[in-house]
């Protein structure tokens, strides 16, 4: 099948980086190493078969686990509507993995935001700024220790009743 | 604050800033301008002014109570959105939807999309100044809504399609509010293509503006009509197909250049083959109205607490269509998931406990640990949610792959070069929707 | 000086003429914009209650109708957008999360526009059905109606 050949040919060409595979609800993951998530993508990526598409990235704050932030990646192939989900965990304190904004035009964004939510930083990344947020926010706000209703204003307001 | 513009830029030229209160920005974006004279040097595109923290906010609320926020994500297409969402978490438990739902969905999503495609261009013909392309648009739109409100009560913001099914059964008049709307659609597609694709002015703000080639395209990520009009005819609904358009007969416009135009022209050729797809839905669809009969809510109750009343409860008017008869046609049977029919609830203990069980907190709807990714094709392409589920009531995580956030983000490098003019026809043809790219 | 008969006469010729030459500036930024554009166009028409004309600078209108949930980042913006526009300016708020930060209770969203610029109509509705702001148009003419101008600059200061 398709999708077990992707997830075996990831586990050929990188045995010890790969650390764990499964299937769940039929879509591939692949769990990797964050150090070498770049020489995985651009394997993934090369190619007459590869995976052109950046889809999504983002990541999942899981506060109870050593490897706090889980990054996520959801790659897609055209040619034959292939899908792969990669999955990288990073430690909590100062979490960072390299920037895929060379190799997909839109990484740039993607990484942005999650830098701006979690406060991942990206390696080579050409401008991690904040993207949703206005500059002098304090705080990521996806981040699972940050209160739904905290209040940042940048204006002076009347106070709510 | 500099920005990152400001700070890069050449002392002789001069800075613009266009937004995020601008007619043509669509509500909330900033764009930084660099100009030689009109000539856009460089931009930088500042996003986040409607962001309203849904994200975050899902993880906050149940997984029934959340469907109202994904009504706001594109709110051009609403009931897509509720698509995308309720896939998303039928796949995460492995739910079956009935036959007649699933064809319900796909209508219902082919509204929208209209409905989208029209907000959409007519705004981008608007700003170009064609105003009256806007109102005959939004003439048409009316008559589409005006279908989407008799069945599921709201004109926008519906909350209509759900984890199961569908909330009520459509309207017994709506075989002719649909022929209606495609008929007066038809009618505004045909003046406006009249009055848009020979129009020398038009042409010359769309044509051969802002080209974006196959190979950029797929490396921002694009999916949706921007990508197919780039030439690659990607289309989740052929590609992956979901609910019942396998069955359905539908072509895919694929444009030639990339550029404005171009993607004008997809969008135009698209509307054309969703309103096919909803006449082919009427077929499926079509039933025999029946005049709601039966006892009233409060005399069933009463009388169910003697014995289970034979006669059937007439529901009252907000509830019609989700009437017992009905009910296994347009929901899913499966008690854990699915609140049970209102005179199950009204008249069985059973049915009160089931029905009071899936609103406790704490408990209804919570899907296996685990994680699922589906999309559905949207207005602007691929609709994706990443959720995460931990075996609770609320989601975990809950990420939506928004697709104008990959095709606003390659805005920087399409107006580079051109002209100020430029930026409202480029703008206006990528079909920015704030809810949608600021989440 | 107290008001005589001239002047509640001028009043009314003013207040005659404002309501019925609205020229809104519409602050849009999200889903309740969509039905701004249904009232703007020609099911539910806002031009045969003489608001039909959008202005889209602050300083040639004088209605400003927030339409949309307004985020922290947008907050600076709208101010200064109200503080530009000349008076006399009415400001009407358009849907739920103008009016109280409707179903967004969170970091990101202002919790009513009333907090930032005073609001003359609130709208209420997520997102309020056309004829509702229709009725909400016709409540602020009412209001510009009733309210009187200031004489005191005819006053002699003594």
């Amino acid at each position: 099948m398709e999708k077990e050949d992707i997830l075996t040919v990831l586990r050929t060409a990188f045995p010890a980086d790969v650390l764990e595979t499964s299937a769940p609800f039929g879509d591939p993951v692949a769990l990797v190493r964050p150090a070498s998530l770049l020489e995985i993508m651009t394997f993934l990526k090369a190619g007459p078969r590869g995976f052109t598409m950046l889809l999504d990235l983002t990541c999942v704050d899981y506060p109870d686990r050593p490897e706090r932030f889980e990054m996520v990646y959801h790659v897609f192939a055209l040619e034959g509507c292939r899908r792969l989900r990669l999955k990288a965990s990073l430690p909590a304190a100062d979490p960072s993995i390299a920037s895929l904004s060379g190799l997909w035009k839109n990484a740039d964004w993607l990484e942005r935001e999650v830098y701006d939510m979690f406060g991942v930083r990206f390696e080579g990344h050409p401008n991690l700024q904040r993207l949703f947020m206005y500059d002098g926010f304090e705080g990521h706000p996806l981040r699972k220790d940050y209160p739904l209703r905290r209040r940042q204003p940048r204006l002076p307001m009347r106070p709510e009743s | 604050m500099t920005s990152r513009l400001q700070a890069r830029a050449r002392p002789e030229s001069l800075l613009l800033n266009m937004g995020p209160s601008h007619p043509a920005m669509h509500g909330t974006i900033r764009i930084m301008l660099e100009l030689d004279g009109e000539r856009i040097l460089n931009s930088e595109v500042e996003v986040g002014y409607l962001h309203r923290g849904f994200e975050k906010t899902c993880e906050n609320r149940t997984w029934f109570n959340l469907l109202i926020y994904t009504d706001r994500l594109n709110y051009v297409s609403p009931l897509i959105n509720n698509l995308g969402y309720v896939m998303t978490v039928e796949k995460l438990l492995g739910l079956e939807v009935p036959e007649r739902a699933q064809w319900i969905r796909v209508l219902m999503s082919e509204l929208s999309r209209v409905s989208d495609h029209l907000t959409c261009l007519a705004a981008m013909a608007m700003e170009c100044g064609a105003f009256t392309v806007f109102l005959y648009k939004m003439k048409a739109r009316e008559f589409l809504w005006d279908v989407i409100e008799q069945t599921t009560g709201a004109r926008m913001t519906t909350s209509y399609i759900r984890v199961g099914g569908v909330r009520a059964d459509l309207h017994p008049d709506f075989e002719a509010g649909v022929r209606r709307g495609v008929a007066e659609t038809r009618r505004v597609l045909k003046d406006v293509r009249g009055l848009l694709d020979k129009n020398k002015i038009f042409l010359g703000r769309t044509r051969d503006i802002a080209v974006m080639t196959p190979e950029n395209a797929v490396a921002y990520g694009w999916t949706g009509p921007c990508l197919r009009s780039t030439g690659i005819a990607y289309d989740v609904r052929r590609a992956q197909p979901y609910l019942t358009y396998d069955r359905l007969d539908f072509e895919i416009p694929v444009g030639e250049r990339g550029d404005n135009f171009d993607r004008y022209l997809v969008r135009m050729r698209e509307m054309e083959q969703s309103l096919r797809i909803i006449e082919q839905c009427l077929k499926p669809l079509a039933r025999t109205a029946k005049a709601p009969t039966g006892l009233e809510p409060a005399e069933a109750i009463r009388a169910a607490r003697a014995r289970r009343p034979e006669q059937p409860v007439r529901l009252s008017p907000n509830l019609e269509g989700s009437e017992k008869a009905v009910y296994p046609e347009i929901m899913a049977g499966d008690k854990r998931y699915v609140v049970p029919p209102k005179e199950d609830a009204y008249t069985t203990i059973e049915g009160l406990i089931a029905h009071f069980k899936q609103f406790m907190k704490g408990h209804g709807l919570r899907p296996p640990k685990g994680e699922a990714y589906f999309s559905v094709e949207g207005g602007n392409g691929e609709l994706g949610f990443y959720i995460v589920s931990d075996g609770s009531d609320r989601p975990y995580r809950l990420h939506l792959r928004a697709p104008c956030f990959h095709v606003v983000a390659a805005l920087e490098e399409l107006i580079r070069g051109r002209y100020v003019a430029d930026v409202i026809p480029t703008f206006g043809s990528m079909n920015m929707i704030g809810g949608e790219l600021d989440r | 000086m107290p008001g005589n008969f001239l002047t509640t006469r001028l009043d009314a010729v003013l207040a005659w003429g404002r309501k019925f030459s609205l020229f809104h500036y519409p602050y849009v930024t999200a889903c309740c914009g969509m039905e701004y554009m249904s009232a703007a166009c020609a099911h539910f028409d806002i031009d045969r209650f003489g608001a039909g004309w959008t202005r889209f600078s602050p300083r040639q209108s004088d209605l400003l109708l927030v339409v949309g949930t307004i985020a922290q980042k947008l907050a600076p913006v709208l101010k200064t957008v109200y503080d530009q526009m000349t008076e006399p300016k009415w400001v009407i708020a358009f849907g739920a999360c103008t009016v109280s930060g409707g179903i967004y209770d969170n970091y990101a969203v202002v919790q009513g526009v009333d907090r930032i610029i005073p609001v003359d109509i609130y709208i209420p509705g997520c997102p309020p059905r056309p004829e509702m702001v229709l009725d909400g148009l016709l409540k602020l003419q009412e209001k510009i109606k009733t309210q009187g101008q200031d004489w005191r600059w005819k006053k002699k200061t003594s």
